[in-house]
């Protein structure tokens, strides 16, 4: 066989091969082999035993995706803070005007979605 | 045909009694025990057991750990309905397999008048090497089983609620 710029791959063909075959025969077999016996209780939602209290897809107050928003600022806040933390010496004085900079804007978000109620679960 | 049922049954038998997937119904004391088989001085893993599933669509054992009252006696009729065929189950110390001391009205009298039970482990807790015992006993069973190929038959029966009911009142 004449080597050509393809044949390098042929070992990855056989991979290819072997594993689509694999994906096909395998469920294959638990369809031949596995017992199936449906019944309604089966198909209904598993709720550790009890009753199902209702569908999952029910709509949630706007409120947990503020949260959540919140928590994803603040949370990359710290991510950038852990870095500067670890470089401190090394940054020295610009570092931390920097960081102070970064902080205030974000504390101004904060103040601006304090005055605005968005943490005021409550209401 | 036969031969070849015989042989794909005895397959099936060595490969479900090696990959026990455990649902741990546990519900009292004997539930520091069903650890303690866990854990790795007693390693329930030797056995291929050692993976714990908290869905009964991914457990083929279901695993009564413990005294079964009558407010949960429909909850583990459910369970183990949900559970998909081929499932086994083990009544793992005397509440389970009896209602043990718990002799009175609020406490079912033995997990068999609501679900079928493979093996019953005696113990108020069993010792984890009871434990084992029991374990390799439903292996034992599993092996020689009838393993079907394509089994389409109806799910298991369990006891009807009026049947629940009738047993209490004895």
């Amino acid at each position: 066989m004449t080597p050509t710029p393809l044949s390098p791959y042929l070992p990855l063909a056989v991979v290819l091969l072997l594993a689509g075959g694999m994906a096909m025969l395998i469920p294959q077999i638990t369809t031949r082999l596995g017992p199936r016996r449906p019944s309604a209780i089966k198909a209904t939602s598993f709720e550790a035993g009890s009753e199902s209290s209702g569908p999952a897809r029910q709509r949630f107050a706007v409120k947990f995706y503020v949260v959540a928003l919140l928590f994803i600022v603040f949370d990359v806040e710290a991510v950038f803070l852990y870095p500067w933390a670890v470089n401190f010496q090394a940054l020295a004085w610009f570092g931390f005007v920097e960081m102070l900079v970064f902080a205030a804007t974000l504390v101004v978000g904060l103040i601006y979605i304090w005055k605005k109620g968005a943490l005021d679960w409550e209401s | 045909m036969g031969w070849l049922q015989s042989i794909v049954s005895k397959g099936l038998g060595w490969a479900r009694k090696y990959s026990l997937f455990t649902y741990p119904y546990a519900t009292a004391c004997c539930g520091m025990e069903y650890m303690s088989v866990a854990a790795s001085r007693h390693d329930i893993s030797r056995f291929g057991a050692e993976f714990p599933r908290f869905s009964p669509r991914q457990a083929d054992l279901l695993m009564v750990v413990g005294t079964i009252n009558l407010k949960q006696a429909p909850i583990l009729k459910r369970v183990y309905e949900q559970m998909a065929e081929p499932k086994w189950v083990v009544a793992f110390g005397v509440c389970a397999s009896s209602g043990g001391f718990y002799d009175n009205y609020a406490v079912l009298q033995g997990i068999d008048r609501i679900i079928p039970v493979d093996v019953y482990i005696p113990g108020c807790p069993p010792r984890p090497e009871q434990v084992l015992d029991g374990l390799m006993l439903l292996q034992d069973k599993i092996g020689n089983q009838v393993h079907r190929i394509a089994d389409r038959e109806q799910p298991n029966p369990t006891a009807a609620r009026h049947d629940l009911m009738l047993s209490m009142n004895k």
